[in-house]
């Protein structure tokens, strides 16, 4: 995220602009709210260097003790401290959400193109497809895919990206229709341009710029149903730490155990708060032709 | 029909210019312009319900293994000479076109198909839990449309902290998982202070936490529809009139905006529908509800898809008849639209 956040501000500045400069006009928010997903994506490159020990290590004598010095976010009934669980479970939760807004974007990218650019015919039968996917709740959509291809940590990947590809296709459909019509798509025909250079070099990656920044907002929406799908029992197997699989499990320790069913639910929270404030921000900034 | 009716009936008392154009065929001319538009409607209704049966079609195709071992269960033993006959009458030995045919030919019946798991009917089964939960999506209907009123209406127009509050509230609302919200409210209330029971669906107070799980992320975006529908309608000048008259804030929003900022929630109606069903699998897990959601969810997680593509199915003609019903009203509730 950091990473994209800095090379998409390039354009903005000159090459004299120094990185503090290039900060100065972002909001208080959207800067801690960077700060926040830094550490984020640290916690899921590097967990080891926030929490030392292992996630799955069972300490029985230790089991559902509460949040104190030593143990920040308490234990769980196997004495399995939740800090570490929370922090090692970053990588798996975020690569469920990374992972589902790929297939989303993949899939909506290639259908609304084949949409926008390849006739009548196939923008049709394809917008005709997208009614049907859109009359259903996206769970339902995923609950179907995932009783085709059985559970599972990539099945549920598939299922929440399958069941967003029709809103993506629908963005990516409707730019690429404005961009074939739009002068330098005209001028391209006029000059003799190949069809396949055309679409290739100068239709697509206008076509799907804002794809980019959309993601980013969409992540949180995939992020939280992966995390559902998981919830529900059907993505990571326990031990696994991912944060939807340890509320699950949080359910039969509720009565006493109330930490265990906070910290992970945070997690998720912050996390997607994060990613929204931070995707919105790089949305109203990067937005072609001063579209709202 | 009735529709068609109700909008010549409108039509007859339209406005004097109308009455008094040259051409006399304008009201008939109209009548066909809106049967003409409910027509183009219902088509794109059917082709939704026959893609949706398509698909569901498809989605029985795709599930592994041999159909009749499917159909038997896991655990029961059949002679060659008995899963040929099962073969012969499901028609499992016909062209995939055929079977398509009698697929939807048993659909059109209302025939959902049996159950793999349970062998009965998908349709009794779906039967019996739709009380609960129709129950708790009512329940989370008021209560949704409840808390979007009175957090519009208390943050609407204002520039400084209610403003803020209000997006803050927005953004916290659509970032928090639901199944979360619902462990939080069993945690503080049913755990900790036993004031709600922890499960089950006795009697009203049952219904409470699900509900208001349920509630919460659709009072979150229906909220703020109506903030921004209130924001649009207290710049109108017959409510910057009623305000120079000496109207209180209060009723100032209850009685002269609020009307005009709900005309754009009932647009979100077959949104709210989706997101009710779908919110019902998780609300149900949570809270440990029977119901259309529990029953899909353990259908899903023991792979009987005829039980999967029947709440499928249940669910796609719901939301399009709600939406189609909804986009024909909209006219009548909004006199602007009609000349259009």
């Amino acid at each position: 995220m950091t990473m994209a956040a800095s090379t998409t501000a390039e354009p903005m500045t000159g090459p004299l602009g120094s990185p503090l400069r290039r900060l100065a006009g972002v909001p208080a928010g959207v800067l801690l709210a960077g700060a926040v997903l830094t550490l984020i994506v640290l916690a899921a490159a590097l967990p080891g260097l926030l929490a030392g020990g292992s996630p799955t290590a069972i300490h029985p004598a230790d089991a559902l003790r509460g949040p104190g010095a030593g143990r920040w976010f308490g234990t769980d009934e196997l004495g399995r401290d939740q800090f570490t669980r929370v922090v090692h479970g970053t990588r798996p939760s975020l690569l469920l959400g990374i992972g589902s807004t790929f297939v989303a974007i993949v899939g909506g990218a290639a259908l609304g193109l084949l949409a926008g650019l390849g006739g009548r015919a196939a923008d049709e039968l394809l917008m005709r497809v997208a009614d049907v996917a859109l009359a259903l709740p996206a769970l339902l959509l995923a609950l179907l895919v995932i009783t085709v291809t059985g559970t599972g940590t990539v099945n549920v990947m598939a299922a929440v990206g399958l069941a967003f590809v029709p809103g993506y296709a629908r963005v990516v459909r409707a730019e690429a229709l404005i961009v074939r019509r739009s002068g330098y798509a005209e001028a391209g025909v006029t000059l003799g341009l190949p069809r396949a250079a055309l679409v290739w070099r100068h239709i697509m990656p206008n076509a799907l710029a804002p794809l980019l920044t959309l993601a980013t907002v969409g992540f949180g929406t995939s992020l939280i149903s992966a995390s559902t799908l998981s919830f529900l029992g059907l993505g990571p197997r326990p031990p696994s730490p991912e944060w939807g699989a340890m509320l699950s499990q949080s359910r039969t320790e509720l009565s006493t155990a109330w930490w265990m069913g906070l910290f992970p639910g945070v997690a998720v929270t912050l996390t997607v708060i994060v990613v929204t404030t931070v995707g919105r921000y790089l949305q109203r900034r990067f937005t072609r032709r001063g579209t709202p | 029909m009735t529709f068609g009716d109700a909008v010549t009936g409108n039509g007859t008392l339209a406005p004097a210019q109308d009455r008094l154009a040259p051409t006399s065929a304008g009201p008939r001319t109209r009548t066909a312009r809106v049967l003409r538009a409910v027509g183009r409607r219902l088509l794109a209704v059917a082709g939704v319900l026959l893609g949706a049966a398509t698909l569901a079609f498809g989605a029985l195709q795709l599930i592994p293994g041999d159909p009749v071992s499917v159909l038997l269960g896991p655990s029961t033993q059949a002679s060659p000479r008995v899963r040929a006959e099962i073969t012969h009458d499901y028609g499992f030995d016909q062209p995939l076109l055929v079977q398509y045919g009698h697929f939807m030919g048993r659909l059109a019946r209302g025939d959902l198909g049996i159950s793999y798991q349970l062998q009965r009917p998908v349709s009794d089964l779906i039967a019996e839990q739709v009380r609960p939960t129709v129950e708790l999506a009512a329940a989370a209907i008021v209560l949704a449309i409840v808390l979007a009123i009175v957090f519009a209406v208390a943050t609407a127009g204002r520039r400084s902290l209610g403003r803020t509050l209000a997006i803050g509230w927005e953004l916290l609302a659509a970032s928090t998982p639901s199944y979360w919200v619902g462990l939080l409210l069993l945690t503080a209330l049913s755990f900790q202070a036993h004031i709600f029971p922890v499960s089950g669906d006795d009697g009203l107070r049952a219904l409470v936490l699900p509900g208001l799980t349920l509630a919460l992320p659709l009072a979150g975006v229906l909220g703020q529809v109506l903030r921004e529908g209130l924001d649009a309608a207290l710049a109108q000048p017959h409510v910057v009139s009623a305000q120079a008259r000496g109207t209180g804030v209060v009723a100032l929003r209850l009685r002269h905006a609020l009307r005009h900022a709900t005309l754009p929630l009932v647009t979100l109606a077959g949104w709210l529908i989706g997101a009710l069903l779908g919110g019902a699998v998780v609300v149900e897990t949570v809270f440990g509800r029977p119901g259309i959601g529990a029953l899909a969810l353990s259908a899903v997680s023991s792979r009987d898809m005829p039980v999967v593509t029947g709440v499928v199915l249940l669910s796609a003609t719901v939301f399009v008849t709600i939406s189609t019903v909804v986009d024909l009203l909209y006219p009548v509730l909004d006199p602007r639209l009609r000349k259009v």
